[in-house]
């Protein structure tokens, strides 16, 4: 084993029915450093990952741990935690049942008995040294996502872990929270411990890591230190080829922006759903892109999903071309022409057992009627179109659709909403937690059918995305939209003072 | 950080109380208020029976089994499982003790031994199919009821009473409680309050199990399976382990409650409690126990059992003597209980957006 | 030429796992066994002869009719239980108990008050199992309200039924025993003169046309198995999750009408806590024999009504070797244990990787031989 090493993996293998994941991929850790794990979706970092945490066995290789002369085996999460590996997985991997403390320190504590005292206080400890807004005895489900996450981050890091793996921890932070947690991760490093993040969002990259391991279809590609990997390069290194995304999109989007003279085709007043958000109005005109921005949990969401009639609207009105529209459903939205991506994929998106013909008929025939169903030749024919047009790589129409990776089934869902001819079509996260490869197309395709004349409204965490893609946005906080920004205001520091500037306000 | 000042504020203040408390907690309290008003109920609309220390005692003997199975089934629903061959068990147990008894010459030792040999061997196999195979718990418990009922058969087809003596003494056992008794007006004397033994070993169980559930690791875990597995999985829990013990001991107090069951009614029958697992199950429904895992609580059991054991009692000296009252009011107040318990939850969650 | 060869390793691994992992693979197996051991055991059980019945009739007998006969309850419900089992996720339990409500209601429409009926006419008949299959149905549709619009799981939710159904039942005919003593309503359960084949056999025949048609004609396949397997998803579709939900249970409920409208064909009478007893629980294992996931999503509707059969034919092969009826249960269970374990993915795995070792020696060989 290398010098100052805490973890060498060497020369693993894992494959699955019909796709081999991971082929002879060496990772080494270095003691008190933040190690990037970079690729492509399906290029292999959540399956090391869950062969070094124990949750997959893998079929070849070897593990080596400081302070363990021969090869560690680990067979369960277990193996893993007390060999001193601990992980934060992207998806929240807490028990909702049970409280913020119970889920800080079940499976981890010695001895048969469970005292309750002892462990609420050192939890309030943690939860009051993180500054976690939460109690100890609260029911986890009782948190907010973002808090639920940061009760795992406080679980793994309180582990007297030598290795802590952060697989994409950040995806329901706001600002200040992530500022958290990296303020902790380098606390963590100066005492040494290795950490693993993996991430697509490169500036949180190149903000916070020392060493990147890029991998691609399952094969290691190299291990760079960051400062000599600049982000060009390390995009072509993902990709495997020479790809400059920023450029070739602001080519597009220069062409194609903003036509002003054209109608208002949708129009929302004083529009009010459930999920808690501000009346707010909307307007978006035929062939336009326009955008909702704000911080997480700003309503953003909400307010596409009550367009939508996804929530139950309880108040204001929609009109389509000047003539009231009565949406209440998401069916009767999409009698009116709107089609609407989920930002949740995996909850909201995929049908996950149906095939990918199935996936992309499904909306079309929903709008065609319960009695009117597609003969299978008809579905398929859709299916191969479309499966051409956005270039979705499947093995074959009939291949469940959870068995793709991230960028395509996203790309099937897209499918879906394209099939169905909408006029007005709402990405909420379209280009969240996939490939940058797909990202730019997803951009590309947005801007291509803007120009056919489809009104577009797109919603991305990332604001260079809405910089490039949207010609007005409309920002959000609170839950109530507090400006809008198009033409020449368009740029990081217009956006960034409307989404922060009431909040001075607010604190004089 | 303007999203943490949003939620500190007024909704919070409204459903305050309600977050305060964990779904096991509120269902708890739910079930135990219905039992306390229900009885109430009784007390005032139909009278002195209920009022009587050994009324109640008469009907906590005749829920002794009961009471034991229904929390081994809680501890499986805790954990997200389920098990429907408890009542086949108690059945099983019951016959195979009496023929011990009665035809192969056993002793009260021997036939304790059988019952805990039956319920332990129902709970490897089915632990080890349902945790270690992953087979679906309805399934393979299903396939145990059903050999359960059918050996019962092959074992004895015809129903008998025990006639062994030193048993029918031992089952004709009761303790007094003291200070609970009361004097006959009529003759002056004073009238001890009895209890069957069964009563206090389901009492104990009950204890024993609470405790588990509360403060042992391994209890804990039963609720993080239940509440998630996947998550308790990669939070360092031996999932599988966990599961299999829930089956182990649910069966294991079959067992148990079948033994009590059957020094209660003191004959082996192919009859002996039919039904039993879904009056387990409802107990536990009642009790607050969630089918879908991960909420429940021994002592709301408890007061499942006896909120059923007091409706049936209702009925009874309602005056609706017909035997299809008892089924349909007792249908009646789970679906009550059910609906209860979506609409809390439900609420809950909305008050939390 | 490496490609071709490639290409040709993995098809025949490929059939051979699919073989092995297709859905039918279980039930087929079953059957296989079950006729292996009835051939080993007694091959006149196979046989199918024309005899006179008690009421001078030209029937067919012979165990594969009676299998085909008593098994169509079973398949009927396993349509409905399937549709169930794929949009909710769970399944009815109350089947049993639901027979029991819409046989006693059609008896207490054709017998009336005095519990006795000498002479039926097709007109009452018919009108009786209409107001039974609505009865039924909004059975079906109670269970449906408290699955889809309470959220609670189907097998708490139609415990209240099951717990309540046989109670409801004798309280429908006041805990009387009605009778239909005209010979011509036997009909339904037993044999049309001048017709061989029990007519169950033809209303079997005639559900899993509906439905087929059904599932051709709507698109209420796509929906359900959409909405099983995500129905936060299938809503922002444009689905209406809980209707399809209902749906589902409506058309279980007219199911359950049917096999009762057979049942009290079969015995012109009924016993309220033993008619249809236990179907329930043949009625979900056809499901999971089928090899349909019981945590809903993908269906295959022939498979289930294979299963249903294949259970049918362990019952007769049992009765056939001399197994009381109350013993079944046991001998049943353990067949039916056998069965679960070997399609468990867990084993299934297990046997697959002993499988490819096989075939890996084979291969070696191969290409020593080459």
């Amino acid at each position: 084993m290398k010098e100052k090493a805490v973890l060498e993996m060497k020369n693993i293998h894992k494959s699955f029915p019909g796709v081999r994941a991971l082929q002879a991929v060496d990772f080494t850790l270095c003691e008190g450093e933040v190690h990037a794990l970079m690729g492509e979706n399906g290029a292999g970092k959540s399956t090391l990952i869950k062969v070094l945490t124990g949750v997959y066995s893998k079929d070849e290789g070897e593990i080596y741990l400081k302070g363990h002369e021969k090869a560690v085996a680990i067979r369960s999460p277990q193996d893993a935690q007390n060999l001193g590996i601990s992980t934060v997985y992207q998806e929240i991997t807490l028990c909702p049942n049970l409280s913020v403390a119970e889920n800080m320190f079940i499976g981890r504590t010695k001895g048969m008995g469970v005292n309750w005292k002892s462990m609420n206080k050192m939890a309030d400890e943690i939860l009051t040294s993180l500054d976690i807004p939460a109690k100890s005895t609260q029911q986890l489900a009782s948190c907010s996502i973002a808090v639920q996450q940061m009760v795992a981050i406080a679980r793994a890091v309180d582990m007297d872990c030598k290795v802590l793996i952060l697989d994409e921890p950040t995806s329901s932070l706001d600002e200040q929270e992530v500022a958290k947690l990296f303020k902790l991760m380098r606390d963590l490093k100066s005492r040494g411990v290795g950490i693993v993040f993996v991430k697509h969002f490169l500036d949180q990259v190149y903000e916070i890591c020392d060493k990147i391991t890029v991998l691609r279809d399952g094969q290691l590609v190299g291990e760079y230190e960051i400062e000599n990997l600049p982000r060009v390069q390390l995009v072509s290194k993902m990709l495997g080829k020479d790809f400059d995304d920023t450029s070739e999109i602001k080519d597009d989007s220069l062409t194609y922006k903003g036509e002003d003279a054209s109608e208002k085709i949708f129009e929302a007043e004083s529009l009010r759903s459930n999920a808690g958000i501000k009346p707010f109005d909307f307007y978006i005109k035929k062939g336009e892109v326009n955008g909702f921005t704000g911080l997480l949990g700003s309503g953003r969401s909400e307010s596409v999903r009550a367009i939508f009639g996804a929530d139950r609207v309880v108040g204001g009105t929609v009109k389509k071309n000047g003539k009231e529209v009565k949406i209440k459903k998401p069916i009767d939205a999409m009698k009116q022409g709107i089609a609407y991506l989920p930002e949740d994929r995996k909850r909201d998106g995929i049908v996950g057992d149906l095939s990918v013909r199935e996936n992309i008929v499904l909306a079309l025939q929903v709008l065609q009627g319960f009695f009117k169903p597609f003969s299978k030749k008809a579905q398929y024919e859709f299916a191969d179109e479309y499966i051409k047009l956005l270039d979705i790589k499947t093995a074959s129409a009939d291949t469940p659709i959870k068995s793709l990776s991230g960028g395509n089934q996203q790309k099937v869902i897209l499918a879906r909403w394209l099939l169905t001819h909408p006029e007005y079509l709402i990405l909420d996260e379209p280009t969240r937690g996939i490939d940058i490869g797909t990202k730019v197309e997803i951009q590309k395709l947005v801007l291509k059918l803007a120009s056919e004349g489809m009104s577009v409204t797109f919603i991305s965490s990332e604001t260079d995305e809405m910089l490039r893609t949207c010609s007005r946005l409309i920002v959000m906080r609170d839950r109530k939209v507090v400006g809008e920004i198009s033409g020449d205001d368009m740029n990081q520091t217009k956006i960034m003072s409307t989404i922060a500037g009431g909040g001075r306000d607010d604190a004089e | 950080m303007s999203e943490k000042k949003k939620t500190s504020g007024a909704p919070q203040m409204l459903g305050a109380k309600k977050q305060g408390m964990t779904d096991t907690n509120l269902l708890l309290v739910i079930t135990i208020v219905v039992f306390f008003a229900m009885y109430l109920f009784a007390i005032v609309f139909l009278g002195e029976g209920f009022l009587k220390t050994q009324s109640f005692l008469d009907m906590l003997g005749t829920s002794g089994g009961l009471i034991i199975t229904a929390c081994g089934m809680s501890l499986v629903m805790i954990t997200g499982g389920i098990d429907i061959s408890v009542g086949g068990v108690v059945g099983l147990v019951t016959m195979c003790c009496a023929v011990n008894l009665d035809q192969s010459g056993g002793n009260i030792v021997t036939s304790m031994l059988i019952a805990l040999g039956i319920g332990l061997a129902f709970g490897l196999v089915q632990g080890y199919l349902v945790a270690y195979l992953d087979i679906q718990p309805f399934i393979v418990t299903l396939a145990g009821m059903f050999f359960a009922r059918g050996m019962t058969t092959i074992i004895h087809a015809n129903p008998f009473n025990v006639q062994h003596e030193a048993f029918t003494e031992f089952r004709t056992t009761t303790v007094e409680i003291p200070g609970a008794g009361y004097v006959a007006e009529k003759t002056g004397k004073y009238i001890p309050a009895q209890v069957e033994v069964g009563v206090l070993v389901a009492l104990l169980i009950v204890i024993i199990l609470f405790c588990f559930l509360r403060w042992t690791k391994t209890g804990r875990n039963f609720y993080a399976v239940g509440g998630n597995k996947q998550s308790a999985l990669m939070l360092g829990i031996n999932v599988k382990r966990t599961k299999f013990l829930s089956h182990v001991i649910c069966s294991v107090l079959a067992g148990i409650g079948g033994y009590i069951y059957f020094m209660h009614v003191g004959a082996g029958s192919p009859q002996n409690a039919t039904g039993m697992e879904m009056d387990a199950i409802a107990s536990s429904i009642i009790g607050g126990t969630m089918l879908s895992g991960g909420v429940g609580n021994i002592i709301g059991t408890l007061f499942g059992v006896l909120s059923l054991g007091t409706i049936q009692k209702i009925v009874g000296s309602a005056g609706l003597d017909d035997a299809w009252w008892t089924g349909i009011t007792v249908a009646a107040m789970l679906c009550i209980f059910l609906v209860i318990q979506s609409i809390v939850i439900a609420r809950k969650k909305k008050a939390l957006k | 030429m490496t490609q071709n060869k490639v290409e040709k390793k993995t098809t025949a691994s490929g059939l051979f796992g699919r073989l092995f992992r297709h859905q039918l693979f279980i039930p087929i197996a079953a059957l296989l066994l079950l006729v292996i051991f009835n051939l080993i055991m007694d091959p006149a059980f196979f046989a199918i002869r024309m005899e006179i019945n008690n009421a001078g009739n030209n029937v067919l007998l012979g165990s594969l009719v009676t299998i085909l006969d008593s098994g169509s309850e079973l398949a009927i419900l396993a349509i409905g239980m399937t549709l169930v089992t794929s949009a909710c996720g769970g399944q009815d339990i109350s089947v049993g108990a639901n027979i029991a409500i819409a046989g006693s209601v059609m008896l207490r429409i054709i017998c009336g008050e005095d519990a006795r009926a000498e002479e039926v006419s097709v007109g009452i008949v018919i009108v009786a199992f209409l107001v039974a299959a609505l009865v039924a149905m909004l059975f079906g549709a109670f269970n449906g309200l408290l699955v889809a619009h309470f959220n609670i799981q189907p097998m708490v939710a139609t415990l209240i039924l099951y717990t309540a159904g046989r109670h409801i039942a004798a309280w429908v005919n006041n805990n009387t025993l009605p009778k239909i003593n005209d010979t011509s309503f036997g009909y339904i359960g037993g044999y049309i003169p001048g017709i061989p084949i029990p007519t169950p056999i033809f209303i079997a025949i005639a559900c899993m046309a509906l439905i087929a048609l059904v599932l051709k004609f709507t698109a209420l396949g796509l929906y359900t198995q959409a909405i099983g397997v995500n129905e936060n998803s299938s809503r922002l579709n444009g689905i209406n999750p809980k209707a399809i939900k209902i749906l589902s249970f409506v058309i279980l409920g007219l199911c359950v009408a049917v096999a009762a409208f057979i049942k009290v064909g079969r015995n012109t009478t009924i016993n309220y806590s033993g008619v249809a007893k236990d179907i329930e629980m043949d009625a979900i294992l056809a499901v999971a024999l089928g090899g349909n996931a019981l945590g809903g999503g993908r269906f295959n509707m022939g498979a289930s009504i294979l299963g249903a059969y294949v259970i049918q034919f362990l019952t007769t092969t049992l009765y056939a070797c001399n197994v009381e009826s109350s013993e079944l249960p046991a001998y049943k269970a353990v067949v039916v244990i056998i069965l679960v374990i070997m399609s468990a993915p867990v084993v299934r795995d297990k046997l697959k990787d002993v499988g490819k070792k096989l075939k890996s020696k084979k291969n070696v060989e191969v290409k020593e031989v080459g």
